[in-house]
C-alpha cells in the first residue's frame, strides 16, 4: 500500500475515533463536559486559523476579534426569526432586508465566514502593505473599530445591548466537524506550494520576491482564508453562549489566541492544535482560582480575573525558557509516531 | 533587433550619498561578464537596481525591447532575470529541497482551491516541481542534502545553494554577488568551472560581482570596474590587469587617503 493512501486511512481512522469520543460524551457527559468539548473545537478552528497568518506568514496580526465579531453577528442575524429580531431591538428597528431574512444555521455560518472574508479583503490594502510593528497597530485598529461600529449601529447590530436569546444550534458535531474541516484544509494548504511561498515570504520577504513571489498575493490569500475560518467560529460561538455583545470580542480575545499559539508553537498547526485544547480545558480547570478557596486556617476570597494572570504567567514562562512552545515549527505525523513507538525511549 | 540587455546611465543616490553615478552596460546573449571594484564601490547597488529592489533615481533598464525601470523584484525574476545575495539570504527554516521548490511556484498552474483541496491536477504538478527541484540540486552537488534544513548547511554549500534556488526560476540572465566569498581556493576553482557549465548548459548570459581576482580574470570575458560609483575602467580581463586605474583604486590612491 503506498504510504500516502495509508496515512489517509489513518487520518480516516482517527477522525472516526474522535467522533466516537464525541458520540461518547453526547450520550453519557455531563453539560459542563459537553461544553468544554465545544469550546474546545471553537477555539482548536480559531488558533489554527489564527497561526496561518501569523504563523505560517510571520505576521503580527492583532486583530482576529474584528473577523470574530462579523462571524458572529452576521449569522445570529441571519438565524433569528422576525419575531425573535422583534423582541431584541427594542430601541431601534432592525433596519430591512435583515429584519425580514432568514436562513438555516449552515448558510448563516458560511455567510459569516464570507463576510469576514470580504471585511479582510476591504482592509487588506493598508494592512498588507506594512509589516511588523506597524501591521499589528493597523490590525489592532481594526478591531477595535469593529467593535465601535457594533456599538454605534444600533439599528443593524442593536448596539450595546447585543443579541439575546439565539437558538443554541452549536452541538459537538458541528464545532468538531468545523474544527477538523479547518486542521485538513490549513494542512493541504500550508504544505503545498501556496504554503511554501509563505514560508519563504516569512523567512525573507526580498529572497522570496527575487525567486518570483508576490508577496501580496500569498499574504492576501493566507488572510482570506484565516478570516473566513475565524468567521464561521464566531457563527458557532455565537450560537453556543446564544447571547453576543461588542464586548465579547475585546482584544483580549485576541491576546488568548496569540497565547494559544505562542505556547503551541508559533507556526506549528499541531501546536495550535494543542494550545487551544489545553487553554480550553485549563480555562474551565483553573475556575478553581477564582472562587473562595477556604484551606481551613485561612480563607481566599475569589479574585475575578487570576485566570488571565495564570495564563499571562504561563506565556512569560513560556517565552523566557522555551521561546519556540511546545512544537516549535514542527508537525505531527504517522511517520514520526511510528517510528516514536519503534524506537523505545532513551 | 533592440538589445538584448540595456542598462543606461543608471543613477542611485541614498540621501546625500551617490552610490552609483552613471552605470551603463550592454550585455549580449551568452556573455560572462564581471564588475569589479573595492568595498562600497556600489557594485551591490548595480544588481538591487537592475532587480527592482531599489528603483533607480535616474536611468533606465531594458531587456528584451521592455523597460523594466521601476519594475517590482517578483515580476523582474518572472521575466527571465534572476540574482543571488552577497549577505546569503536563504529560507534558513526551510529544507534544502524547499528551497528550490519555491523558485517554481510563480509559474504554478493549479490555483489555490486545488492546493487547499489535494486535487489530482495540483497534486501532479507538485509532483513534477519536486521531481525538477531534485534535478536542480543534482547538477549543483546538493542532493544529499536535500531534506537538511537550509540554515544547517556549511558556507559553500549555502552558496551553491542560493545559485541553485536563482537557477530553478530559470533565468535568462543571472546575477552573481560574490559567489566565491568565503570559499576556500579548492570550493573556489570547482566554482569557476561549475559557473562556465551553468552557462552552457542552460544558455545563461551571466554578470557576477567578485572580489577574488584570480576567479574573475580566469573566467569572464569583460569586465567593469566600479570605484566610488563611477565606472573607472572597463575592458578583457587582461587590459584591465594592466590599467593604472584600477591598480590605483585597489592599492588605495592618494585622493582617499
Ligand atoms: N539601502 C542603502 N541605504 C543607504 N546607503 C546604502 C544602501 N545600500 C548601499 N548603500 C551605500 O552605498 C554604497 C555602495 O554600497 P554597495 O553595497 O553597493 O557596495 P559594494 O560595491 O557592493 O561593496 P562590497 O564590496 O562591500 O559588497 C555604500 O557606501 C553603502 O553604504
Ligand atoms: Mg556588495
Amino acid at each position: 500500500m503506498a504510504k500516502s493512501q495509508r496515512h489517509l486511512l489513518l487520518n480516516l481512522a482517527g477522525i472516526l475515533l474522535v467522533f466516537l469520543v464525541l458520540l461518547l460524551f453526547e450520550r453519557h457527559g455531563s453539560l459542563y463536559q459537553v461544553r468544554i468539548l465545544n469550546n474546545m473545537a471553537i477555539f482548536i478552528t480559531l488558533a489554527v486559523s489564527y497561526n496561518l497568518v501569523n504563523g505560517i506568514c510571520g505576521l503580527l496580526h492583532l486583530g482576529p476579534n474584528a473577523f470574530i465579531t462579523i462571524g458572529a453577528y452576521t449569522s445570529a442575524l441571519l438565524t433569528m426569526t422576525a419575531n425573535e429580531k422583534m423582541m431584541n431591538f427594542i430601541i431601534e428597528p432592525l433596519i430591512w432586508p435583515l429584519s425580514v431574512v432568514h436562513a438555516p444555521f449552515v448558510l448563516s455560518l458560511l455567510a459569516g465566514g464570507l463576510l469576514a472574508s470580504l471585511f479582510a479583503f476591504l482592509i487588506s490594502f493598508p494592512v498588507l502593505r506594512v509589516r511588523g510593528d506597524y501591521l499589528a497597530i493597523v490590525t489592532l485598529g481594526f478591531g477595535e473599530v469593529v467593535r465601535v461600529l457594533c456599538n454605534a449601529f444600533q439599528s443593524v447590530t442593536n448596539g450595546p445591548l447585543g443579541l439575546k436569546g439565539l437558538s443554541p444550534y452549536t452541538n459537538l458535531w458541528w464545532t468538531w466537524g468545523v474544527a477538523i474541516f479547518t486542521i485538513a484544509v490549513t494542512t493541504k494548504l500550508v504544505n503545498s506550494s501556496y504554503g511554501r511561498a509563505m514560508k519563504a515570504i516569512r523567512e525573507d520577504e526580498t529572497a522570496a520576491r527575487a525567486m518570483g513571489i508576490d508577496p501580496f498575493k500569498h499574504l492576501l490569500l493566507a488572510f482570506l482564508v484565516s478570516a473566513f475560518f475565524s468567521g464561521v467560529a464566531g457563527g458557532l460561538l455565537a450560537h453556543l453562549i446564544t447571547t453576543i455583545s461588542p464586548t465579547l470580542f475585546t482584544f483580549f480575545f485576541t491576546f488568548n489566541l496569540l497565547i494559544i499559539i505562542v505556547v503551541g508553537g508559533l507556526g506549528s498547526t499541531t501546536g495550535a492544535v494543542l494550545g487551544a485544547a489545553l487553554f480550553a480545558w485549563g480555562g474551565e480547570a483553573l475556575r478553581v482560582v477564582e472562587s473562595p478557596i477556604d484551606l481551613g486556617f485561612l480563607r481566599i476570597p475569589g479574585i475575578p480575573g487570576m485566570r488571565m494572570v495564570i495564563f499571562s504567567i504561563i506565556l512569560m514562562g513560556v517565552i523566557i525558557f522555551a521561546r519556540r512552545g511546545m512544537m516549535g515549527r514542527s508537525e505531527f505525523s504517522w511517520d514520526a509516531l511510528w517510528a516514536r513507538l519503534h524506537r523505545p525511549a532513551r | 533587433m533592440s538589445s538584448f540587455f540595456k542598462l543606461d546611465n543608471l543613477v542611485m543616490q541614498f540621501g546625500g550619498l551617490t552610490a552609483v553615478n552613471g552605470f551603463s552596460l550592454e550585455l549580449r546573449p551568452g556573455e560572462l561578464v564581471g564588475l569589479i571594484g573595492p568595498n562600497g564601490a556600489g557594485k551591490t547597488t548595480v544588481f538591487n537596481m537592475i532587480t527592482g529592489v531599489y528603483p533607480p533615481t535616474s536611468g533606465t533598464i531594458h531587456w528584451l525591447g521592455q523597460d523594466l525601470t521601476g519594475m517590482p523584484l517578483h515580476r523582474i525574476t518572472a521575466r527571465g532575470i534572476a540574482r543571488t545575495f552577497q549577505n546569503i539570504r536563504l529560507f534558513t527554516d526551510m529544507s534544502v529541497l524547499e528551497n528550490v521548490m519555491v523558485s517554481f511556484h510563480q509559474k504554478i498552474r493549479a490555483g489555490f482551491w486545488s492546493a487547499m483541496l489535494g486535487l489530482p491536477a495540483y497534486v501532479r504538478e507538485d509532483q513534477r516541481i519536486h521531481r525538477e527541484a531534485m534535478d536542480y540540486l543534482q547538477e549543483l552537488g546538493l542532493a544529499h542534502v536535500a531534506e537538511e534544513k537550509a540554515g544547517s548547511l556549511p558556507y559553500g554549500r549555502q552558496r551553491r545553494l542560493e545559485i541553485a534556488r536563482a537557477l530553478a526560476t530559470q533565468p535568462k540572465v543571472l546575477l552573481l554577488d560574490e559567489p566565491a566569498a568565503g570559499m576556500n581556493p579548492q570550493e573556489t576553482m570547482e566554482l569557476a568551472n561549475l559557473v562556465r557549465e551553468l552557462r552552457d548548459r542552460h544558455e545563461l548570459t551571466i554578470f557576477l560581482i567578485e572580489h577574488d581576482m584570480k576567479f574573475v580574470m580566469g573566467l569572464v570575458e569583460r569586465i567593469k570596474v566600479l570605484d566610488y560609483g563611477t565606472t573607472i575602467a572597463e575592458g578583457t580581463p587582461a587590459e584591465i590587469q594592466g590599467n593604472p586605474e584600477v591598480i590605483k583604486a585597489y592599492l588605495g590612491a592618494p585622493k582617499h587617503a
